[in-house]
């Protein structure tokens, strides 16, 4: 049994709503995981029964092939980076790091702590309160303070949703390499497809309290298994049933031979820095956004054009 | 004088001649002698004060100190666990909050005559006991200090549990599921979780109980009758039966003093500035 | 945190904190002296209203408290509005004071000073001193009141006021008082309970024919058993509860 979790159709109700519905998932070792779906689609409340802090109402959670539902979360061997951190106001960052060692007993936590505060690169702050130290600083002290522990799997509740955008991309970079150099399996909990497509090996979409797709970042992008998920992981076009990216989405100003296709007019041109993204006003009302680079874009407001685009581009679902 | 002044007025005026004056003049009499027939004059002295440590008064002095810490650390034991369940109850929060004050909105006099009832020889207590046959006679429960700590902690445990809600209230769950998820049993997070981070409440509460319970006089009074004098029971005897009012003065002031002392380092905490 | 556990212990605490009362209410209706059950009556009841001593204490205590809560609660309400608009830090240390000062000794240091007025104005002591006493002791009340309402009210309703040409007089009665009316009624309830009820400093300033309420009952307790002082403590705890009731709601408002 190589996997390190198994969710095998676990499912929360609370009075009034099915959070989470008959959700099935397997977890190899060693992979970098992401649960994305909009808020209330019931990934927070799936990470929360894997690390122990909810109970399902039906399913089993599976870790390391032995089924943990009774088990509280100090018995699991999963440990949990929480969304605001939740580091611990009256200890110093080593303090906290140390937290889960000095629990377990360990002898020579303090030595431990330190090296992991030195592989977050944060040694030089051990002696400050979290008060002292910055968003991206506690995150990093909050990851520690897990990784120390070398739990089998560590669940991330949206771990950069609370940082500056700019220091977002920086640490995501940093987790992922963190992932690597540790090899500990992260789950990971996100709104953002930006950040599950970039991230993760393996993705999850999750819609109304049930996976939609689970496959890898390509699979889900390209060959969406739903329309939910196709609207989630990107920007679409829809022409009637199909469903187009913007970047597959062509314009022209004549009509074009052997391509399906539409006519309509440019309603606006948005420059975005490394794309122009043109928005069009179909003749049938419906509206449609094409991705083009600055070269392509010669269009100016109002002019007619034809959007097209290739067949094989399309994207139908049932 | 601006015009927000005048709001201000009635209030100073008053507070200045009714409350701030007469401490004045005790404290003026605490430094002047007792005349012949019960009032105040000269000689300037500081024997009052001095009179304060013979051993008769000292007594008094100690135990109107250990009643109140041991009353105010029973209300911080009774009432952590209490405003923690509260603290905890969700939407039933207001409720159990108004089941802890209701008590307190009745009469103080009231409350403490109840446990007179309870606990005097012909008292509830002793009825059921003889009722039982597990006693031969009626057990003294009153006019002893038991009686007076029992009236203290009965009285001033929904001022220790007030505060202390205030702060577990605001404490973030995600702390205690971190904790939890470290690996710390319940008990382990109450420890060294909980506690330390409340530690602020927990001192605002013990300086609300231990003020009033140090400055007590009906509860000694009622329960302990004259049995276990405290130091208001000694200031109201020297005000009216011992006509001493300069030593009753000095004994005022001393249990003013202590008040405001403790008072002033409350509002210096952090935890004080939040609550008020 | 074992939860039951903690269930289980706050209930416990709960019944320890209520159960006193309700076992001198229970008694109260008892027919018997003592505390062997004997069967239901009023007996007690009408003998409390029959009590002289205790409708003279009645009376006396109603006059101050209807006296005294109106005023304190005009100063205090006007204290605290001050004290929003710009910090006066002596008052409000003042008033807190006054809350912490052990009644004991507010008790003696009025004493003290009506004393050393009788010596120049010829003034005994008597209900007017009770009445000044209580007004004293219940401002700080009264102000923690109005000041918690307050501090979620929002400034720029007057400064609207202002800007529409009412004067900073103006703006206050037009506009904030009426806001503030439900608190200040509450503030004013709070002031009468505290006022009824106070034993200590009451006692000590005044004199011999101003006996109040909790002085009679005082008096009665200390004399031995009687029903009739359970038969009366119900009625007070009703009649504050209820008040206390009415003052909470008007608070939410």
């Amino acid at each position: 049994m190589n996997s390190v979790l198994e969710l095998r159709g676990v499912a929360k109700e609370f009075p009034g709503h099915r959070a989470v519905d008959s959700v099935s998932l397997t977890l190899e070792r060693g992979g970098f995981y992401a649960l994305l779906g909009p808020s209330g689609c019931g990934k927070t409340t799936t990470l929360r029964m894997i690390g122990g802090f909810e109970q399902p109402t039906s399913g089993e959670v599976v870790l390391n092939g032995a089924v943990v539902n009774g088990l509280k979360p100090w018995q699991r061997d999963v440990c949990t980076v929480f969304q605001n951190y939740a580091l611990f106001p009256h200890l110093t960052a080593l303090r906290n790091v140390e937290f889960g060692l000095r629990e377990r007993g360990v002898r020579d936590s303090e030595a431990r702590a330190m090296k992991a505060l030195e592989l977050v690169q944060l040694a030089g702050k051990r002696a400050n309160l979290p008060a002292q130290l910055s968003g991206g600083e506690k995150q990093r002290v909050a990851l520690a303070r897990s990784l120390v522990l070398e739990p089998q799997l560590l669940l991330l509740d949206e771990p950069l949703a609370a940082l500056d955008p700019g220091l977002r991309k920086q640490m995501r970079a940093e987790l992922k390499a963190m992932q690597r150099q540790t090899g500990i399996t992260f789950l990971f909990v996100t709104h953002d497809q930006e950040e599950a497509l970039s991230m993760s090996d393996f993705l999850a979409v999750m819609n109304k309290g049930r996976i939609e797709q689970f496959g890898t970042a390509e699979d889900v992008y390209l060959r969406p298994a739903t329309a939910f998920v196709a609207g989630f992981l990107g920007a679409i076009n829809w022409f009637g049933g199909a469903g187009v990216r913007p970047e597959s989405t062509r314009v022209s100003r004549e009509q074009p031979d052997g391509v399906p296709g539409r006519r309509g007019s440019v309603e606006s041109l948005l420059f975005l820095g490394n794309c122009i993204h043109l928005n069009a006003k179909l003749d049938d009302g419906a509206r449609a956004v094409a991705e083009l680079s600055r070269e392509e874009n010669d269009f100016r407001e109002g002019e007619p054009v034809w959007i097209h685009w290739r067949a094989c581009d399309e994207m139908r679902f049932k | 004088m601006s015009a927000r002044s005048w709001y201000l007025l009635p209030a100073r005026v008053w507070m200045a001649i009714f409350f701030a004056a007469p401490l004045g003049i005790v404290c003026a009499y605490s430094f002047l002698t007792r005349g012949d027939y019960g009032g105040v004059e000269q000689p300037w002295t500081i024997e009052n004060y001095t009179r304060l440590a013979d051993p008769l008064y000292l007594t008094i002095l100690w135990r109107s100190l250990w009643i109140a810490g041991l009353a105010t650390a029973l209300c911080a034991l009774l009432g952590f666990p209490l405003a923690l369940f509260i603290a905890r109850s969700g939407r039933y929060r207001n409720l159990l909050l108004q089941l802890v004050l209701l008590p307190f909105w009745t009469s103080f006099l009231v409350r403490t005559y109840a446990w007179l009832f309870i606990l005097r020889d012909t008292g509830l207590i002793n009825t059921i006991l003889l009722r039982l046959h597990l006693i031969a006679a009626p057990l003294q429960f009153l006019y002893n200090d038991g009686a007076v700590l029992l009236g203290l902690v009965y009285n001033f445990l929904p001022f220790f549990v007030l505060p202390m809600y205030a702060t577990l209230e605001r404490l973030d769950v995600a702390l205690l599921e971190a904790a939890a998820d470290l690996g710390a049993r319940p008990f382990a997070t109450l420890r060294r979780v909980v506690i330390p981070i409340s530690a602020p409440g927990i001192a605002a509460g013990s300086v609300l109980v231990f003020i009033p319970c140090l400055g007590a006089y009906l509860t000694p009074d009622l329960l302990g009758g004259g049995k276990s004098v405290m130091l208001g029971n000694l200031v109201q005897n020297q005000f009216t039966n011992a006509r001493d009012w300069p030593f009753g003065s000095a004994a005022s002031l001393l249990l003013m003093l202590a008040s405001a002392l403790l008072l002033a380092a409350l509002m210096r905490s952090r935890v004080a500035q939040e609550l008020m | 945190m074992n939860r039951r556990a903690l269930a289980v212990y706050s209930a416990a605490a709960l019944a320890f904190l209520h159960l006193p009362l309700l076992v001198l209410i229970a008694f109260s209706f008892n027919s018997g002296r003592f505390t062997v059950w004997e069967g239901f009556s009023l007996h007690w009841y009408r003998e409390a209203f029959a009590d002289r001593q205790l409708s003279e204490g009645l009376a006396n205590s109603l006059i101050i408290a209807l006296v005294a809560a109106p005023l304190s609660t005009v100063i205090g309400t006007l204290a605290a509005y001050g004290m929003w608009k710009r910090q006066a830090r002596v008052l409000s240390g003042t008033l807190y004071l006054s809350l912490v000062t052990p009644e004991i000794v507010t008790g003696v240091s009025l004493l003290a000073l009506f004393q050393w007025t009788f010596r120049f104005l010829r003034l005994p002591l008597g209900l007017h001193t009770v009445i000044v006493a209580h007004v004293a002791f219940s401002i700080a009340y009264v102000a923690i009141v109005i000041s918690a309402r307050l501090r979620n009210y929002d400034r720029s309703l007057e400064e609207a006021a202002l800007d529409l040409g009412a004067s900073e007089w103006g703006a206050f009665l037009r506009v904030t008082l009426p806001i503030l009316a439900p608190a200040i009624a509450a503030a004013g309830l709070l002031a009468l309970v505290v006022s009824f009820d106070d034993y200590v400093i009451t006692s000590l300033v005044a004199g011999v024919d101003s006996e109040t309420l909790p002085m009679a009952i005082y008096a009665m307790a200390r004399r031995g058993v009687s029903p009739v002082v359970n038969a009366v403590s119900a009625l007070i705890v009703v009649a504050f509860g209820l008040l206390i009731l009415v003052s909470q709601r008007l608070q939410d408002k």
